[in-house]
């Protein structure tokens, strides 16, 4: 492994909602320019721990580290104070307003008055829009007008345009058609190679093992284990998530 | 509507609920016109329309905010009368002990004391309904028996009277007018500035390379809002004030009184009062973060919530303002009767939160706007002054003020459906 300070580390997070532990003392951590991905069933615990990583949840034990320094991540701005951006599984996109609105919501563009700029903002959208989805044009609709691809890449601009160091893709491609995912795909490679460091959680076993470096396999809320990509076969990854069965369990341990 | 009707609009780019509540409204004004033989559709009589719709109208502003945050607040009408209340007895039984009676000041510390205390009792419920997350439903359903009886104790029940002369004008009247020369200046200085705003927005749009409506669709926006702004004027500028109020009024505006002296209201004060404050709102609503927020929190909380927006606060302050606003409501009805007994405001909520909802706002959240809900205000107050003058007995006019409610909602509803939004 590489002995360089890492970008992000999840130190023995635990998290119980009522008497469900959703997370259960997982340490998962992640290097400038990989890609590392979150395996797991449904309710296995993936989006609650990332939601910690992105202020949205409050662990009940455990410490984050960004490149070495002790976080305090308290809320969702905290965390992209520390230029962390989500994708989360249910996009978070308020219905009601236009794509541009959505983009810079919480970071709007404001005039010298302070009033904000709609046209910018609109003209910025446009043109990130015009990299990640060139056929999308409906710009001044709400995004419940928009089909659900549509949706998710309007969701993978707000987390791309505003240079995060890290990126959480919580099931990005869930809404995609092959084309549209392959772009992503094209995406992903291309943020990696900026040494952008990325959690991908994915169900998709091949993405898994075509994107990734590393994976870090959960099963009802524990971490069964992180493995090398090159190192396993799909099998492997697949009995890691069906039985909790870690591959060879000396290699990782160290 | 016949599809060349229908590019006409979108090319002018005036929003169809918007024209269709416009429609609704001058349907009203025309039908009443009819059954009454000409007797609604004068000058004095939208003048009359134009003040009674004044105090709902700057409270629906407000509820328009609290309904898109899919909120409710039960109290205004309430804590309208206990501000009143609270107002008059200040100017009557304190501030002519402190500063003398008819003082200048009177007005002033009276209005301010009224915004203020609208704002800290509003912040207060806001705090409960945000931080304790107690519902808003139940919290202002508490306050709206908590300040009618709060109301009482001001003076044990009796009613406050006479208000200070000058914090009268605030209530519109005879004297409570801009008059004909400020009237003609007011409605050119509108017109004006919405001219600038049309053409600096274009000009914005182009800098930016967007598609810009055509040169024309732009000059029948222009003739529109100028037409509106000085027919307004113009009307209200047509109405004589009565023989008995002539000498004071000329007397006010610095005039010399002749038999030939033309003496008109004008817009009343109130109006310029509601005017004001629909500009404003409208404003916070679209170009502020505030107003960003507002709408975001009521469309998806959970995404306002992860975009780093402080829901809380924005309840505290959302009700904050509603309360300001019910505050400047007290000053504008209390004023306008000229006296307080302890009804005031009685039912108002219900008649704040319906011209909100005519208005086009969804008490799901998330939408609704400023000019929909003065538009609503308007269209109750005239419905409500149409049915007194052609007769129709009170219980009745509530029945059919319940009545236009529902279908108003129900269109809404549809329209929302066809639209896809
Ligand atoms: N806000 C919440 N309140 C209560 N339980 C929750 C909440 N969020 C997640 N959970 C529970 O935590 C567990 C893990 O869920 P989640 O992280 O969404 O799984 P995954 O993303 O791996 O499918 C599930 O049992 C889920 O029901
Ligand atoms: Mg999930």
């Amino acid at each position: 492994m590489t002995t360089k300070t890492p970008l992000v580390e999840m130190k023995n997070i635990s998290i119980a909602f009522g008497g469900v532990k959703a997370v259960d003392d997982v340490s998962v951590d992640l290097h400038e320019g990989e890609v590392v991905g979150l395996l797991g069933h449904n309710g296995a615990g993936k989006s609650t721990l990332i939601k910690i990583l992105s202020g949205a949840y409050h662990a009940n034990a455990g410490e984050i580290y960004i490149s070495g320094e002790k976080a305090h991540i308290a809320n969702p701005r905290d965390a992209r104070n520390y230029n962390i951006e989500t994708i989360y599984q249910t996009l978070a996109l308020a219905d009601n307003l236009d794509a541009a609105s959505n983009l810079f919501l919480g970071r709007e563009i404001v005039t010298n008055v302070g009033t904000v700029d709609d046209d910018a903002m609109e003209a910025e959208t446009r043109k990130i829009m015009g990299r990640l989805n060139p056929n999308f044009e409906k710009f001044s609709s709400p995004v419940s007008a928009l089909s659900g691809g549509q949706r998710q890449s309007v969701a993978i601009a707000r987390a791309v345009y505003f240079n995060a160091k890290i990126l959480i893709m919580d099931e990005p491609t869930a809404a995609l058609g092959p084309h549209e995912t392959q772009m992503v795909s094209e995406l992903i490679q291309q943020l990696k190679s900026e040494g952008i460091g990325i959690f991908l959680i994915s169900h998709d076993i091949h993405d898994v093992m075509d994107l990734c470096d590393r994976a870090s396999v959960m099963k009802n809320g524990k971490l069964v284990g992180t493995v090398n990509v090159d190192e396993v076969t799909d099998d492997d990854l697949l009995g890691m998530i069906i039985l909790g069965k870690h591959p060879h369990e000396n290699k990782e341990d160290a | 509507m016949k599809d060349s009707a229908k590019k006409f609009v979108s090319n002018v780019g005036i929003d169809p609920r918007l024209l269709g509540m416009i429609g609704a409204l001058v349907v009203l004004w025309v039908v009443f016109d009819l059954w009454t033989g000409g007797r609604f559709l004068t000058p004095r009589n939208l003048f009359n329309i134009s003040v009674q719709t004044s105090s709902v109208a700057i409270m629906a502003t407000g509820m328009v905010f609290v309904i898109v945050t899919r909120h409710i607040d039960l109290s205004v009408g309430s804590l309208l009368g206990f501000i009143g209340m609270s107002v008059a007895a200040l100017q009557v039984h304190v501030l002519p002990d402190i500063v003398g009676l008819g003082h200048w000041s009177i007005w002033i510390i009276a209005s301010v004391a009224a915004v203020l205390m609208g704002l800290v009792i509003g912040a207060a419920q806001g705090w409960v309904i945000g931080y304790l997350t107690v519902p808003a439903f139940i919290v202002t359903l508490g306050g709206l028996l908590i300040y009618r009886g709060a109301m009482w104790w001001v003076t044990e029940g009796q009613t406050v009277s006479p208000l200070d002369p000058n914090f009268k004008l605030l209530g519109g009247g005879a004297e409570g007018t801009l008059g004909e020369t400020l009237s003609w200046a007011f409605g050119l200085f509108a017109s004006f500035a919405a001219v600038v705003l049309i053409i600096l927005s274009r000009r914005r749009k182009a800098n930016h390379g967007f598609v810009v409506k055509p040169v024309w669709a732009e000059g029948v926006l222009i003739a529109l809002a100028v037409g509106l702004i000085m027919g307004f004027v113009w009307t209200l500028n047509s109405y004589p004030i009565a023989k008995g109020a002539r000498a004071r009024v000329a007397e006010a505006r610095g005039l010399e009184l002749t038999d030939t002296l033309s003496l008109n209201h004008g817009v009343a004060i109130p109006v310029v009062i509601l005017l004001l404050v629909t500009v404003a709102m409208t404003i916070v609503s679209k170009r502020t973060r505030f107003g960003r927020y507002i709408y975001a929190t009521g469309g998806n909380p959970e995404a306002a919530e992860l975009s780093g927006i402080n829901t809380r606060m924005l309840t505290v302050k959302v009700f904050a303002l509603m309360g300001a606003l019910t505050g400047i409501s007290a000053v504008v009805a209390s004023a306008r009767l000229g006296s307080v007994d302890v009804g005031l405001g009685t039912l108002d909520e219900l008649r704040v939160i319906a011209a909100a909802v005519i208005g086009g706002t969804a008490l799901a959240g998330g939408f609704g706007t400023i000019y929909g809900a003065v538009i609503g205000a308007a269209i109750m107050q005239t419905l409500q002054s149409g049915m007194a003058s052609v007769g129709v007995d009170a219980p009745l006019q509530n029945m059919v003020v319940g009545f236009v409610l529902v279908v108003a909602v129900w269109i809404d509803i549809v329209y929302r459906r066809k639209v896809g939004v």
